[in-house]
C-alpha cells in the first residue's frame, strides 16, 4: 500500500479535532452524542493504522474492544437522555441546570 | 495505486460528511450524514487490512448504533430546531479556535513522530494469513481473553443498568421537581374517619 500511514493519522486528527468542535458548540445532547461517536470512531481509525504500520493486530483488537465499550455507551447515554426529556421536555443541554450554581 | 485513489476519495468524503454533521441544524439529517462518515471509515478500515472490523464498523455503527440513534430522535420529536442564540458570548470562536489548534498539534504530532513520507509498510498478508478474521481471533482468544470476557459483563451491566434506568418511575418521584420553592405544599386535612381514605380518593 502506497498511502503513507501519516495521511491516515491526519485524517483521523482531523474527524477527531472536528467531533470536538461539535461537542463544544452543539447544544442538542443527542447531536452532542453524535459528536461523541464520531471522536470514538476516529480513534479507532488510527488504532488501525497504527495497527497496520506495526504489523501486528493488537490495535485491531483494540478497536475491537473500543467499539463494544462505544455500544454500551450509547445504550446508557440515550438512556440518559430519554429521561432527561421526560422530566424536562427538552433535549437541550441548557435546559438542565440542576446542579448549576 | 487503487487504494491510494480510493483513499484520496474517501477522506474528502468522510470530512466533509463530519462538517457538515456538526453543523446542520435538524438532528435527523445530522444522523444520516453521521452514517455517510461510518460508511467511508468502514471502506477505510478495509483499505487498512483489518476485514472484520470493516463488517463490524458496518453492522454494529452504521446498523446498530445509528438506528438507536434514529429511533431516539423521532422519539424526542424530529422538528425541533435549535436556537441559534448564544448563552455563552464567543464560546462559537473560541470553539473553532482551540479545534484549529488541536489540527496543527495533531500535524507537527504526526509528522515529528512518524513522518508524512511513505515508507513502504510491512507486508500485512503475513500477519493476516489464513484471513483476518482467523488471525484476530487467535490473538483475541489468546492474549486478550481476560478482556474479552470483561467486555461481556461490561455489556450485561450496561443492558441491566439501562433497564433499570429507563422503567417508568412512579409519578410520585416527580412532585418535589414540579413544586416550586417556598411553596408549602398543603396536605388534605384527613376527614373524619380519613384514615380509611384510599390513596388515589381526590
Amino acid at each position: 500500500m502506497r498511502t503513507p500511514i501519516g495521511a491516515f493519522l491526519i485524517l483521523s486528527g482531523l474527524l477527531f479535532t472536528i467531533g470536538t468542535v461539535g461537542v463544544l458548540v452543539r447544544r442538542n445532547a443527542l447531536v452532542i452524542f453524535m459528536s461523541i461517536e464520531l471522536q470514538l470512531n476516529a480513534v479507532n481509525l488510527s488504532l488501525i493504522a497504527f495497527s497496520r504500520y506495526w504489523g501486528n493486530l493488537t490495535g485491531q483488537v483494540l478497536a475491537f474492544f473500543s467499539m463494544a465499550v462505544a455500544a454500551a455507551e450509547v445504550v446508557v447515554g440515550l438512556s440518559i437522555i430519554v429521561s432527561l426529556y421526560r422530566k424536562r421536555r427538552s433535549a437541550d443541554v441548557d435546559d438542565a441546570r440542576l446542579l448549576r450554581w | 495505486m487503487g487504494e491510494e485513489v480510493l483513499f484520496w476519495i474517501l477522506a474528502p468524503i468522510s470530512v466533509v460528511s463530519a462538517g457538515a454533521m456538526v453543523l446542520q441544524r435538524n438532528a435527523v439529517h445530522a444522523a444520516l450524514l453521521l452514517i455517510v462518515n461510518f460508511f467511508t471509515l468502514a471502506v477505510l478500515f478495509l483499505l487498512l487490512g483489518s476485514e472484520f472490523l470493516f463488517v463490524v464498523q458496518v453492522i454494529v455503527y452504521a446498523g446498530a448504533i445509528m438506528v438507536l440513534f434514529l429511533f431516539v430522535v423521532m422519539l424526542l420529536g424530529v422538528d425541533r430546531k435549535e436556537s441559534l442564540t448564544e448563552q455563552l458570548a464567543g464560546q462559537r470562536w473560541l470553539a473553532t479556535l482551540l479545534g484549529l489548534g488541536l489540527v496543527a498539534e495533531v500535524v507537527v504530532a504526526v509528522r515529528l513522530g512518524i513522518g508524512l513520507s511513505s515508507g513502504r509498510l510491512p507486508d500485512f498478508s503475513r500477519v493476516n494469513a489464513g484471513g483476518n478474521v482467523h488471525a484476530l481471533a487467535a490473538v483475541l482468544f489468546d492474549r486478550y481473553f481476560f478482556p474479552f470476557e470483561v467486555t461481556s459483563a461490561l455489556l450485561i451491566i450496561a443492558a441491566i443498568g439501562v433497564v433499570l434506568h429507563g422503567r417508568r418511575q412512579e409519578p410520585a418521584a416527580f412532585e418535589d421537581d414540579a413544586t416550586p420553592a417556598g411553596i408549602a405544599v398543603v396536605q388534605p386535612e384527613p376527614g373524619p374517619g380519613g384514615e380509611t381514605t384510599p390513596v388515589g380518593a381526590p
